[in-house]
């Protein structure tokens, strides 16, 4: 349980003692931490490779053993790729039914697999994948589940994993532990670590591991898969964000802001309310329910830093806000903050920019 | 803070939860949009009309929920503290449909007023023409028998939710020399042969509410579209509008109520001279007027809606009165808003200069505020002559 | 159809205050709602019970203020509505929660069709709903943003979220799908509605109704634990740039241009 709804609920309602747990695991029977891809078109995933690389040092702090799971079809030298960013070992299930993302087969598929190996730990990413049949592995395995973390860490006595997420929207930070469970199991918001020098020379073995056939079925058909591709920079990706938010009030201030994102090679960014109104797509929302991003600069118009957004961009170098309202709590975390009009702002800094980059 | 207490009833306090609850999330995220677009509110309709709000006024026995003049002020004070546009909309549905109401026949009622009461059908109410505004007695528009027919020939004008309504009220002539006696009143389809919608206004304001002409051209309709009895036009449409009229009174109160709150909002966050502009006393006069003025519109508009409901006859100086005062001080209201605002207030990029444009349409639509005074001071003169 | 509709009512995020120094919400003056997409959820089954005909049952787990949800949702047209609570549910964990409406939803007798929002607006862990298809061994799908009804009902075509795009997917009832906000646009209470939804019956079951192993729900149920939380704190330079918009904005130049930022 989060536990943050204590403090709402009536009182007695929730009590944060802990009288006696689900009938526990035998813990010592698992051992070892795993990262898990699905990659139903063959395609390893950025996040993969973040995730390896924190897992690596959870692993040698612990003493475990990393394993990286590979769900997926025609995977080809993708396993082999992994083995570079730390893993010991690399799991694959390369099997037709897992082209196309199926909720249930894939759960069915990684649920197999833990109870015959019987890992203390399993990562996962927290992506609309991720989130949608992870969940079914935990139930199936009957263990817990954190969603979202945004950090972890893990005890050298018991090997507890210690799971940092956001919760409220962002507003509260919670740290989560499955104590008396096995497998510990996390998803992890992608961007929130740095991936490591890839080791080149590292020689891991690669097991491909089969499951029963009746595992593979499914009620459900994916009949078509559609991806959109991104236009402009890719906002995880970018060194400058320009971020809209509410304050931006109308259209033209929006198309000034792109004016400015152009200018300075940035993505665009936005806060909830305006991916809610249509004026970005969703995968523009930064924050709780949208994605993190860590830019040398951000630079916030018109956001006021309500904490479901900022949770997102902690991970900036440099932030800078401008908004006229001077209480707006995103100048708390602000590097360099405006107080004004962007109206008025706006203008000045597009000519300004457009000066510097002439002047070059 | 203790706030009035007007003793609601449960079921008027779930039509203000419920139209208060249409406003914030509904029709304030879209109102400037609607306006700049002008754009017919369609979506909002629906909503209406699930919300079972078309047939607030109507007998339960014809789908609707049997309320009276006060339950419509109710939801219309809140429906505009979203937007008055929008919710003149809603008004000119339940205008088009009071005539029906109060005089059709009982087949009229079942033929009409279920789909009015369930907002599958929008009503519309013609009276005003090119050259009868205030003076209705000089309107044009004739109707004449013709077998098992009436044949209206010529226009309104200025129509609210013309084309885009399917039933219409129509004011035509029928006897041109019996002068106000000659009029009658008719209900007319949308797609009766003959009759045609002109071109949608460029309005000052309630942009998202449509606003066009009606054209009669040799527009034949069946005999039984007469509503009363030939000759009753001039009562019907003076009925019709004294049952609307606090209605528009309860607009004025909550479009000052909305222009209010944000010029509050606005007070507490400006600073100025080092502090915010609320601290200042010309600020906070003019809020203390304008909280004062609101209150009491909305307990005169409560109090002659709810004398109205209890059958009273005649009601056209008490109606009148609560549509003169609450607008009037809905214009104050809003312009005072904008003020309080400066610059601020007079910029697209807050809602307080749509909402003194809209103001504005409170004092002149469903009879002037100087009309409204006419009504008041020829009530007093029958009055006191009784009493001499 | 026989549909099943899983709603939780949240603390409004827009009026939850947080305490710094103690790292917990203030209570006072939080307005509890329908969690956002469960609305879409409900409007997915009002809408399917509409064409299809059938019965839209409404359940939640939580305290007894949570009944307010319910009769919000029978006000926007939902036939029933039941309220698990029990002080052995508190403190539930989304283990113990998918096992207690489990065994609700077995009560009710199961329907052709579960329906659940995509993620709550409190705990925001989106894991609900797939871990109640899990228990049931039903598909789930989730990030519903496009539904089609096939064969009269028994198959529906949906259009799903993933990364960067989208799938669409055939599923044979029985199903759940977790609704995402882009499916439809949530009805507005009636009048009608609202005033039957004052004087509904809403039956209240708790563990024994149910039949729960008390092992397995709330605190007991539940494996995962919170050691402690904290509102997150920012260290930043905070440094104003003051003056006229061309003073500010030559400010903010400087010292881009002194990041080697431009």
């Amino acid at each position: 349980m989060c536990g943050s709804c204590e403090d709402i609920c009536l009182p007695g309602a929730i009590v944060k003692e802990r009288e006696k747990g689900p009938a526990p695991t035998d813990i010592d029977a698992y051992s070892g931490i795993w990262v898990v891809c699905e990659a139903p078109d063959g395609i390893i995933p950025a996040w993969a490779k973040e995730l390896l690389s924190k897992a690596h040092d959870l692993a040698a702090k612990a003493g475990e053993e990393l394993t990286a799971v590979v769900l997926g079809h025609s995977l080809g030298e993708v396993p082999k790729d992994l083995a570079a960013f730390g893993a010991d070992r690399v799991l694959v299930v390369d099997e037709p039914s897992l082209k196309g993302f199926h909720d249930d087969i894939y759960a069915n598929v990684l649920a197999y697999m833990a109870r015959k190996e019987l890992p203390s730990v399993i990562l996962a990413a927290s992506t609309p994948m991720g989130r949608a049949y992870i969940p079914r592995v935990a139930t199936m395995l009957e263990t817990g589940l954190t969603a979202d973390c945004m950090d972890l860490d893990i005890s050298t006595e018991d090997k507890t994993l210690l799971q940092t997420r956001p919760t409220f929207g962002g507003n509260l930070i919670a740290t989560i532990t499955c104590r008396k469970h096995r497998p510990q199991m996390a998803t992890v918001r992608p961007h929130v670590f740095k991936p490591r020098e890839p080791d080149q020379a590292a020689r891991v073995s690669v097991i491909n591991f089969s499951v029963p056939e009746e595992l593979l079925a499914s009620r459900a058909k994916v009949i078509e898969t559609h991806v959109e591709p991104l236009e402009g920079p890719d906002i995880t990706e970018a060194d400058v964000v320009v971020t809209v938010g509410r304050g931006i009030g109308n259209k033209e201030t929006l198309e000034q802001a792109m004016e400015l994102a152009e200018l300075l090679g940035a993505a665009v960014g936005a806060t909830r309310p305006i991916t809610d109104e249509g004026w970005l797509p969703d995968r523009a929302q930064i924050g709780q329910t949208g994605v993190t991003i860590s830019p040398k600069l951000y630079i916030g118009l018109g956001v006021s830093g309500a904490v479901h957004h900022t949770v997102g961009i902690r991970g900036s170098e440099i932030i800078v806000a401008v908004n006229k309202d001077p209480e707006a709590p995103i100048f708390e975390m602000a590097t360099y903050g405006i107080v004004g009009d962007l109206h008025e702002i706006l203008p000045v800094l597009i000519d300004r920019i457009r000066k510097e980059r002439a002047g070059k | 803070m203790a706030e009035v207490n007007y003793f609601l009833n449960e079921e008027q306090q779930m039509i203000v939860e419920l139209t208060r609850q249409l406003a914030r999330e509904k029709i304030i995220p879209v109102r400037a949009r609607l306006d700049e677009q002008e754009e017919f509110p369609w979506d909002l309709v629906k909503d209406f009309a699930q919300a079972d709000l078309f047939g607030l006024f109507i007998p339960e026995e014809y789908g609707g929920l049997g309320g009276g003049c006060f339950e419509m002020c109710l939801a219309l004070e809140q429906l505009a503290y979203g937007c008055v546009g929008v919710t003149t909309t809603y008004a000119a549905s339940a205008l088009g449909g009071y005539p029906i109401l109060l005089f059709g026949s009982d087949e009229q009622k079942q033929r009409y007023l279920p789909d009015i009461a369930a907002g599958a059908k929008l009503a519309a109410f013609g009276l005003t023409e090119s050259t009868a505004g205030s003076d209705a007695a000089a309107i044009q528009t004739t109707a004449v028998e013709e077998g098992d027919y009436w044949v209206l020939n010529g226009s309104k004008q200025w129509i609210t939710s013309g084309g885009e309504a399917e039933i219409y009220t129509i004011i035509a002539m029928t006897d041109r020399h019996k002068g106000p006696r000659g009029a009658s009143a008719f209900i007319v389809e949308k797609g009766d042969p003959g009759f045609s919608f002109g071109k949608k206004e460029k309005k000052m304001g309630i942009r998202a509410s449509s606003t066009t002409e009606l054209f009669f051209d040799n527009c034949k309709i069946p005999k039984d579209r007469l509503l009363g009895r030939r000759g009753m036009g001039f009562i019907i449409a003076m009925r019709t509008l004294d049952q609307a009229r606090p209605g528009i009174g309860a607009m004025g109160v909550g479009l000052a109520q909305a222009a209010m709150d944000e010029a509050i909002l606005f007070a507490r966050q400006r600073v100025q001279f080092g502090q915010p502009v609320i601290a200042f006393q010309a600020i906070q006069h003019m809020l203390a007027d304008m909280a004062t003025e609101i209150e009491a519109a909305r307990a005169l508009v409560y109090a002659i809606a709810r004398t109205i409901d209890t059958g009273i006859k005649d009601m056209a100086k008490l109606s009148a009165m609560a549509k003169l005062f609450a607008t009037d001080m809905a214009m104050k209201v809003t312009t005072d808003a904008v003020q309080v605002m400066g610059g601020h207030g007079y910029m697209a990029d807050y809602p307080v200069e749509k909402m003194m444009r809209d103001a504005k349409i409170l004092q002149i639509y469903e009879g002037t505020n100087q009309i409204q005074k006419n009504v008041i001071g020829q009530a007093l003169n029958k009055e006191y002559a009784k009493k001499a | 159809m026989e549909i099943v509709v899983c709603i939780k009512q949240v603390p409004d995020t827009a009026t939850v205050r947080f305490d710094r120094e103690k790292g917990t919400i203030i209570r006072e003056g939080v307005q509890s709602i329908i969690n956002p997409s469960d609305l879409h959820a409900l409007e997915a089954g009002l809408s399917l019970r509409d064409e299809l005909g059938g019965k839209v049952t409404v359940i939640t787990m939580g305290p007894p203020q949570a009944e307010s949800a319910l009769r919000d949702a029978l006000s926007l047209g939902a036939d029933e509505a039941i309220l698990l609570s029990d002080r052995a549910f508190a403190a539930a964990d989304t283990l113990a929660t998918t096992y207690t409406l489990l065994k609700a939803i077995q009560k009710i007798g199961l329907p052709d069709l579960i329906l659940c929002g995509t993620h709550a607006i409190d705990g925001d862990t989106a894991q609900v709903g797939p871990g109640l298809a899990a228990r049931l061994g039903w598909p789930s799908i989730t990030q519903v943003a496009g539904l089609e009804i096939l064969d009269t009902g028994t198959r529906f075509l949906v259009k799903r979220l993933i990364e960067q795009g989208y799938e669409m997917v055939e599923v044979e009832l029985p199903a759940l799908l977790t609704c995402h906000k882009s499916l439809n646009r949530p009805r507005v209470p009636s009048l009608k509605a609202k005033m039957r939804a004052r004087k509904a019956d809403i039956p209240v079951w708790g563990h024994e109704d149910l039949g729960a192993d008390s092992g397995k729900i709330g605190i007991k149920g539940s494996p995962t634990w919170v050691d402690s939380t904290f509102v997150p704190a920012f260290e930043a330079k905070r440094e104003m740039l003051e003056g006229s918009p061309d003073e500010q904005v030559d400010a903010l130049i400087v010292r881009l241009k002194e990041s080697g930022l431009l």
